[in-house]
């Protein structure tokens, strides 16, 4: 079973995954990380693991497992 | 069908703002690095502006911090030394195409064998978001309050127009860090740039439309967009030469 992996701490919440998610699978959660931003968060039932979080996320806050 | 993604070994966190620019051309720099198999062997040599935060992104630190403007000058002295080794500059637009357009021009002219890759995020980003030659008519900065005025500051400057007319470019090419294809793209020329570097010692150019949220004073996904709306009327993106084979112009 394909795994998306999101290191919390390296996010800065910018937004990009969320703009380009194509199953609005990502949203910001409501925790807060070390540097004070509220991380991304997946739903896991929508994701298709199709890559596009990666490619956009400037933190490499993303990887998929295959 | 999923698709396996690894973020590459050597990046570490960055100090970059939100959406910035530097963060994607990091990464893309060295998933290239490493699918050439020179993530062990390269040294980078970076301008002064938000590209001199690449040293601390990486656990290997391999950097040189340049005097400002001179990056290009440097890396051409450290390939004398170290043929064996990937060289390249990391510069911004104020970096490499304002104080050091002569020593982007003249290293373009020799064309040893280095790559250079420019963010052109429109402004001096460092500093504070100050007018650089490549800003926007109308662009407002922290030096063009009312927006850059063409009557008395000129129009936003193409120095990688100037560099891919010289005769020893042998590839020169604009990309923009602002969708999943033009991430993409930028992949591609950033990947062949370092490629025509160590197998066929030639030099190439490649600039990146880059946001730059903070200074631009927008959140990240409007800073993609200004890019998509304002920036590619003046920066059109795509390859300005290609003297490989099959590259046509
Ligand atoms: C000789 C000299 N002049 C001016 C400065 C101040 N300075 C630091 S960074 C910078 C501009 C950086 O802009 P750019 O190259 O576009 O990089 P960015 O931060 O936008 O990525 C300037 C003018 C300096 N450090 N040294
Ligand atoms: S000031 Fe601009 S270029 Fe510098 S890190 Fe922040 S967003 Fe990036
Ligand atoms: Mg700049």
């Amino acid at each position: 079973m394909a795994e998306l992996l999101i290191d919390k701490e390296l996010c800065k919440a910018c937004g990009y995954c969320i703009h380009f998610c194509p199953k609005e699978a990502l949203s910001f959660s409501e925790e807060m990380n070390q540097k004070s931003y509220t991380p991304v968060q997946v739903d896991k039932e929508k994701c298709i693991f199709c890559g596009t979080c990666y490619t956009v996320c400037p933190d490499t806050v993303f990887e998929i497992r295959a | 069908m999923a698709v396996q993604r690894k973020r590459p070994a050597l990046l570490k966190d960055n100090s970059w703002c939100a959406g910035c620019g530097h963060g994607l051309f990091t990464r893309l720099l060295h998933e290239s690095l490493e699918e050439l198999g020179y993530d062990n062997n390269y040294i980078c040599v970076d301008g002064v502006g938000c590209s001199s935060n690449y040293f601390a992104a990486t656990t290997l630190g391999s950097a040189i911090e340049s005097h400002h403007g001179k990056a290009p000058t440097i890396a051409r002295g450290v390939k004398l030394a170290r043929p064996e080794t990937m060289v390249f500059t990391y510069q911004g637009d104020g970096d490499a195409y304002v104080i050091g357009l002569s020593e982007t021009l003249n290293a373009a002219h020799f064309a040893d064998p280095i790559t250079t890759f420019v963010l052109n995020n429109n402004n001096y980003g460092m500093t504070g978001g100050q007018m650089s030659w490549t800003s926007l008519p109308g662009q407002v900065t922290t030096t063009s309050k009312a927006g850059r005025d063409p009557e008395t500051t000129g129009m936003p400057l193409d120095p990688l127009k100037m560099a891919a007319q010289e005769e020893r470019v042998a590839f020169a090419a604009r990309a923009a860090l602002n969708s999943p294809k033009n991430i993409n793209l930028a992949k591609k020329y950033i990947k062949k740039a370092l490629e025509l570097q160590v197998k066929e010692e030639k030099y190439a150019i490649v600039e990146m439309l880059s946001p730059c949220p903070t200074d631009w004073n927008l959140t990240p996904v409007q800073a993609i967009r200004w890019i998509e709306e304002e920036a590619v009327k003046y920066y059109p993106l795509g390859v300005l030469k290609d003297t490989t084979e099959g590259g046509g112009a």
